[in-house]
């Protein structure tokens, strides 16, 4: 019962980090880049993966890793920017976007758990 | 203000949903392959797609939208499983999984907002 409740307060937290984020990031740059997104998702990555190897107890990795960074980090808005990018023709940014969110967030999920490893 | 407190509501619900179908993803397909994290990813883009095409209000949209299939959905235990399956030796299974994520969160983001935009439209008449 303790780890639902540890899921439910890490990802209360996790979202409203997430949407602070995206607001900081669209008053900075105006840009079509969806920078705020693609910082919450590879930040998120590099510390699941720090989190996943390092010898943590399982209550701390299940409220900040799985409810968190689970609700930190999000794979539906990335998917839909990307293909609101396609419709609107910004073939490019588009896929710059998801082969910066998928290279960078699993190498940067690597370099976490090759530091949490140690 | 307040707003954010709705945000972080629907996170909650969201993570516990996410949650409850990575324990049965486990209960019935085992650690070989992360079918929960690709039932929560595709769900999650189709839903939110088809929430994109809405006209709703701006609080529904961040506590349904931003909070609860935002936190639905993660990226990070993608990027992770992914390392898992490499780390164990299976490229082949990453490079499907990963070809799978990427491809189908497209298409469902996609298929979701066309469906979106077809109920207003039919909305309309």
């Amino acid at each position: 019962m303790t780890s639902w409740f540890l899921v439910a307060i890490g990802g209360f937290f996790g979202a409203i980090s997430r949407f602070y984020v995206g607001n900081v990031a669209k008053k900075r740059f105006a840009t079509d880049f969806p920078t705020g997104t693609i910082a919450v998702n590879l930040l998120g990555s590099f510390l699941l993966g720090y989190l996943f190897a390092a010898p943590f107890e399982k209550g701390i990795y299940t409220f900040f890793g799985v409810g968190f960074l689970g609700a930190f980090t999000t794979f539906s808005t990335m998917s839909v920017e990307a293909i609101q990018l396609l419709f609107a023709k910004k073939f490019s940014i588009s896929i710059i976007y998801l082969a910066l969110t998928y290279i960078l967030g699993i190498l940067l999920a690597f370099l976490g758990y090759f530091i949490g490893y140690k | 203000m307040k707003v954010y407190l709705y945000v972080g509501l629907g996170g909650a619900v969201g993570s516990l949903l996410r949650y409850v179908v990575a324990l049965a993803s486990l209960q019935l397909f085992g650690t070989g392959f992360p079918v929960g994290t690709i039932f929560v990813n595709l769900i999650g883009a189709y839903i939110l797609g088809w929430l994109t095409a809405k006209v709703i209000h701006p609080h529904m949209r961040a506590a349904i939208g931003t909070g609860l299939i935002g936190s639905f959905t993660t990226l990070s235990t993608l990027s992770v499983d992914v390392v898992t399956l490499i780390h164990s030796g299976t490229l082949l299974i990453a490079t499907f999984y990963i070809f799978i994520s990427l491809i189908g969160g497209l298409l469902f983001a996609a298929f979701g907002f066309r469906m979106g935009e077809q109920r207003e439209v039919g909305e309309e008449k």
